[in-house]
């Protein structure tokens, strides 16, 4: 099974990214914020495209994490000082991890349609444990005062305050997480998950103890939706319950879809596709007075993507790599424990 | 907490369980036979409850709204399995889940434009607007016990379909073992939109009968979903049993178990966090601990 | 006046050409807006037009263009333009849309909104960038509290408001153990912390606080245990959906003639009496306005709205009202120059002026100051039976402002 991107892919890649670094350079700050939020999701969906297109898991509550990491950033943040990114960003991933390691353990036990359900359970409960208690601001979220910084003892080099400056470093986040996510899959690691969603049961008796390599994909999947919920927490410095709700949940499994599971860059393309016709689906001069009810040309839009786009915008636009498993390819390259 | 109490809120529990049964069980047979996670199935729901509330007005009477709303219900599920649903069909989870989450965003925002955003009253049939003197202080709700009744007499009637007739024979047939019906060379296109119909159609009913008890506003299909999905995974996919079973301990963890966490309010586990804060926890730690200890619920078959 | 329902699709268009690396960078360049004389002050509007809160938005913004279209159109010599936003009352798209109004279509003023999750990113950003803000519903405490600010003003209520008076008139009444019953939310919450602040003084005692959560609606168990305890009375938090049936509730357990009084904010009742029925019949609630209210500008404002929509005016309509008032205030003062920010900020902060709910003037923390009404449901109309407390001001602990 092939993880290499092709070279249309990486060419749209390359589009991609150079339209949302010249971002801040032509677009005033609205337009600069829709592409940081592009980005962010772009992170998000790239992480639950791990579970989803390369591990066979479908999580229906990876919201949590995303949403777990900004609270942790908003805990974690002085009030009336920045937070030094350098300690900050460590203490997110840890945290987030932590809590995937832990909520792992338990639903990785699962499969198929109950672990759908007991993510969602996992997610709900994290909703309510911000949203009823007093620990960050309940329902009405908390604010992060002053935007982290990045601070080598006195000298400021990077500040979330200026807003290019975060776009920046989220699309370097962006790229480099596509990377590292690349090089896992090449892995022999990565290559074991492959095998797992084809066949779990053929792991399980080639040796493989499925259940931690399911688990270790589930940790670094959360850890990787916590990079996403730092930057979303940087934007704007606002946070609320909702972030860890089961519809942002489902928006994410909305972009991977749309860009096409399983082949990692279509998530980006799927996240700034989905933000894009939300976008464009408020605006009144195009689609009247439906601007008051957009929400049902979203739900046409995924139920469109969903009958039509079977293998999402990548699968569309030509050459993308599969997670689907040509009859060879799916024996374990090696076929011997790494 | 005196006996009272204790016995009352037994009661109040077991009523929201079979309500939270009737809505469930649809879903459960939908799930079961069909292979298909609805999302929507909170917007039927929904329908139903908004049926009840114009057809009342029209009509006069909920029995009226009843006789009417149901065909119209069936009708709904029907048009939405041969639109949407057929194609979903030996599609993964993952798809459903998406195509059913846009068919919600759809069905919301149409209450909106045909019914508007205001909260609505049905009223109760006459016969049924006086209430029985539990205590010196409460009294019971006639027509929550009428509700009960119904649900429970629903709940008898979908075990006899299921056990003694050839319908029934074929959902069993189709929930233990998909491929067998086809063997046996029982039409599936039509055995599934059947199901898939009733199972909407149970939703609808829930939402036309709980209407002049719980009042009609938006938002309630998505009140109803979650929980009956935790419903009906506790139980067991495709189990009517289990999501019976489901819907109890869901009731009375809603009554007793939050009255328990109230009395004490007054603990503080940390900063900004008393135990009274968990009651909308526990449902989902019930559901959570339950799936770890059997992982296709109460009465699901593993696969 | 004219209401422009439109936004510039230029950012998302100019976005999406870019991403897609078509370069249609034309798109990016800055909506420039002379600040002269001519053209028309832009006043964005971010309100729920979708959803539960629908029918709220939707009178916030009648009564505004009624009150501008009052005007004779002209403000100190500019016309003024709404720009309406969608909020859809959640929090997480709050902030976007917060943006897209001040940095995408450069608004004036920002009016807006009903839900105090969207009010508090609302506010965040609005801080950030300085633009007039005028809150017409949200009643979050801590935006007229520790997070107040020199632009943001509120012409609704904060949350503690509604609940403090209800709270003083039950301790008058020598009321001793009394239960309180709210959807544990802020609003909820914040409303029973007045009713506590105002109930103190009396010597009675909350012998029970129960917190239902958030948006549930099942309230059986609830009620069994209030039954149980036999308070005195109770006081609620609920509206809307959860407001029709926790009083349809209350009566068909019985309670209603059970000797336990149910009172409540008087969102309790606002709105939602038609729905309830006869079970609404006799609750005492207490609010900074009502239908009934019986003054000149309020029947002036009550025949007009109603003749210019074709409804009946409500608190939020008041609300509204008030909001464009304020802008116009601001306007007058420095005949439409909106660059001159403080002279707008001082103009609405020394304003004294008839609202059709009373009296109405801000304190140093920017929340109004006004009179609370107790009323009563009396064949489904919210009557006034007296003024509960005069000129009640918000705590607003921790604002630094005045």
């Amino acid at each position: 099974m092939t993880v290499v991107p092709r070279w249309p892919a990486l060419l749209l890649l390359a589009a991609v990214a150079i339209g949302l670094a010249l971002v801040p350079v032509f677009g005033e700050t609205y337009a600069i914020k829709v592409a940081t939020r592009m980005i962010v999701f772009a992170i998000f969906a790239m992480s639950l495209d791990l579970l989803l297109g390369y591990t066979g898991l479908v999580s229906f509550g990876h919201a949590a994490f995303f949403g777990l990491a900004a609270y942790t950033l908003q805990i974690y943040s002085p009030e009336y000082e920045a937070v030094n990114i350098a300690l900050a960003l460590p203490v997110v991933i840890g945290v987030t991890a932590f809590v995937g390691a832990l909520i792992g353990a338990l639903v990785v036990r699962t499969s198929g349609i109950y672990f759908i359900m007991v993510t969602l359970a996992f997610a709900q409960m994290m909703f309510y444990f911000f949203h009823d208690s007093q620990i960050a601001g309940g329902s009405d979220g908390a604010y992060i005062w002053v935007k982290p910084v990045l601070a080598v003892g006195e000298t400021i080099l990077i500040d979330f305050e200026d807003r290019a400056t975060l776009l920046w470093f989220a699309l370097g986040l962006m790229l480099a997480v596509y990377g590292l996510l690349i090089m896992l899959l090449r892995s022999p690691f990565g290559q074991v998950i492959q095998g797992i969603k084809v066949n779990e049961h053929r792991m399980r008796a080639l040796g493989y103890d499925t259940y931690r390599y399911k688990l270790v994909s589930y940790v670094i999947s959360a850890a990787v939706a916590s990079l996403a919920g730092f930057v979303y927490a940087c934007i704007d410095g606002y946070i609320s319950p909702e972030l860890l709700g089961w519809k942002e949940s489902g928006i994410g499994l909305a972009m991977v879809i749309l860009g096409g599971m399983g082949t990692l860059f279509g998530p980006i393309v799927g996240a700034v596709a989905f933000i894009g016709v939300e976008e464009l689906a408020r605006e009144r001069e195009l689609v009247g007075f439906l601007a008051d009810h957009f929400q049902i040309i979203m739900g046409c839009f995924v139920i469109a993507v969903v009958l039509m786009l079977r293998n999402g915008l990548a699968g569309s636009l030509g050459g993308a790599p599969r997670a689907k498993p040509d009859p060879v390819e799916t024996e374990v390259p090696g076929g011997e424990k790494p | 907490m005196d006996l009272t109490l204790l016995l009352i809120q037994l009661l109040n529990g077991v009523q929201y369980g079979l309500l939270l049964f009737l809505i469930a069980s649809g879903l459960t047979i939908v799930f079961g036979i069909m292979g298909v996670i609805n999302l929507a199935h909170g917007s039927f729901y929904m329908v139903g409850a908004y049926l009840a509330w114009s057809l009342t007005a029209w009509t006069g009477s909920i029995f009226w709204a009843l006789l009417l709303g149901v065909p119209l219900a069936a009708m709904l599920g029907l048009l939405v399995e041969r639109l949407f649903i057929v194609h979903l069909y030996n599609r993964d989870h993952l798809q459903q889940v998406l195509l059913t989450f846009g068919l919600i965003l759809i069905f919301n925002e149409m209450q909106s434009i045909i019914w508007g955003d205001d909260p609505h009253s049905v009223p109760k049939p006459d016969f049924l607007q006086f209430s029985i003197p539990l205590t010196e202080v409460q009294s019971y709700p006639a027509y929550n016990l009428f509700l009960a009744a119904v649900c429970l007499v629903l709940a008898g009637v979908m075990y006899w379909v299921v056990q003694k007739t050839r319908l029934g024979m074929r959902i069993r047939a189709g929930s233990s073992n998909p491929e067998m019906i086809q063997a046996l060379g029982i039409n599936t296109k039509v055995l599934f939109a059947t199901v898939f119909s009733i199972g909407t159609t149970m939703a609808a009913l829930a939402g036309l009968l709980a209407a002049p008890e719980r009042s009609v506003y938006p938002g309630i299909g998505e009140q109803v979903l979650i929980i009956s999905f935790v419903v009906v995974v506790i139980g067991g996919i495709g189990s009517i049993k289990g999501a019976f079973v489901g819907a109890m301990m869901i009731g009375l963890m809603d009554s007793l178990g939050a009255t328990i966490l109230r009395a004490f309010d007054d603990v503080e586990l940390m900063s900004g966090l008393s135990v009274d804060n968990l009651t909308s926890v526990t449902v989902y730690a019930l559901m959570a601990a339950i799936l770890l200890w059997r992982p296709a619920g109460l009465y699901g078959r593993a696969h | 006046m004219s209401t422009r329902k439109t936004y510039s699709r230029r950012g998302a268009l100019g976005l999406m050409g870019a991403a897609a690396g078509v370069g249609t960078l034309a798109g990016f360049t800055p909506t420039k807006f002379a600040i002269g004389q001519q053209a028309k002050v832009r006043v964005g509007t971010l309100l729920p037009y979708s959803g539960t809160y629908a029918r709220l938005g939707e009178a916030i913004t009648n009564a505004m263009q009624m009150r501008f279209a009052q005007s004779k159109e002209m403000i100190g010599s500019r016309e003024i333009e709404l720009i309406k936003l969608d909020s859809e009352a959640a929090p997480p798209k709050a902030t976007e849309n917060t943006s897209k109004l001040i940095n995408s279509e450069k608004v004036d003023f920002l009016v807006g909104p009903v839900h105090s999750g969207v009010a508090m990113a609302m506010a965040k950003i609005a801080r950030e960038e300085g633009v007039m803000t005028i809150i017409p519903n949200a009643g979050a405490d801590q935006i007229t509290g520790p997070l107040c600010a020199p632009n943001i003003f509120r012409s609704s209520f904060s949350n503690w408001q509604p609940g403090y008076p209800m709270g003083r008139v039950l301790g008058a009444e020598g009321k001793k153990r009394v239960v309180l019953c709210y959807w544990n939310y802020g609003a909820g919450q914040q409303s029973a912390q007045g009713f506590k602040d105002g109930f103190a003084e009396s010597g009675g005692e909350i012998i029970k606080e129960i917190g239902v959560p958030f948006p549930e609606v099942e309230f059986q168990s609830v009620l069994s245990e209030i039954a149980s305890l036999k308070p005195d009375a109770v006081y609620t938090f609920f509206a809307g959906g959860g407001a029709v049936k926790f009083v349809k509730d209350w009566a068909a357990a019985g309670l209603k003639d059970s000797g336990i009084e149910l009172t409540g904010s008087g969102f309790l009742t606002e709105g939602v009496t038609e729905a309830q029925g006869a079970a609404a019949e006799g609750l005492r609630t207490t609010l900074h306005y009502a239908d009934t209210l019986d003054n000149d500008v309020n029947n002036v404002f009550r025949r007009n709205y109603k003749e210019m929509w074709g409804s009946e005016a409500d608190v939020y309509a008041v609300q509204g009202y008030d909001a464009a008032e304020m802008i116009r205030v601001a306007l007058e003062a420095t005949d439409g120059d909106t660059g001159a920010k403080d002279d707008m900020i001082k103009a609405i902060e020394n304003t004294v002026y008839d609202s059709p709910r009373g009296p109405f003037k801000l304190s140093a923390a920017h929340n109004p100051v006004q009179n609370f009404y107790l009323r009563k449901v009396v064949n489904g109309v919210n009557e006034v039976q007296s003024i509960a407390v005069e000129a009640l001001s918000d705590p607003a602990k921790g604002c630094r402002l005045g």
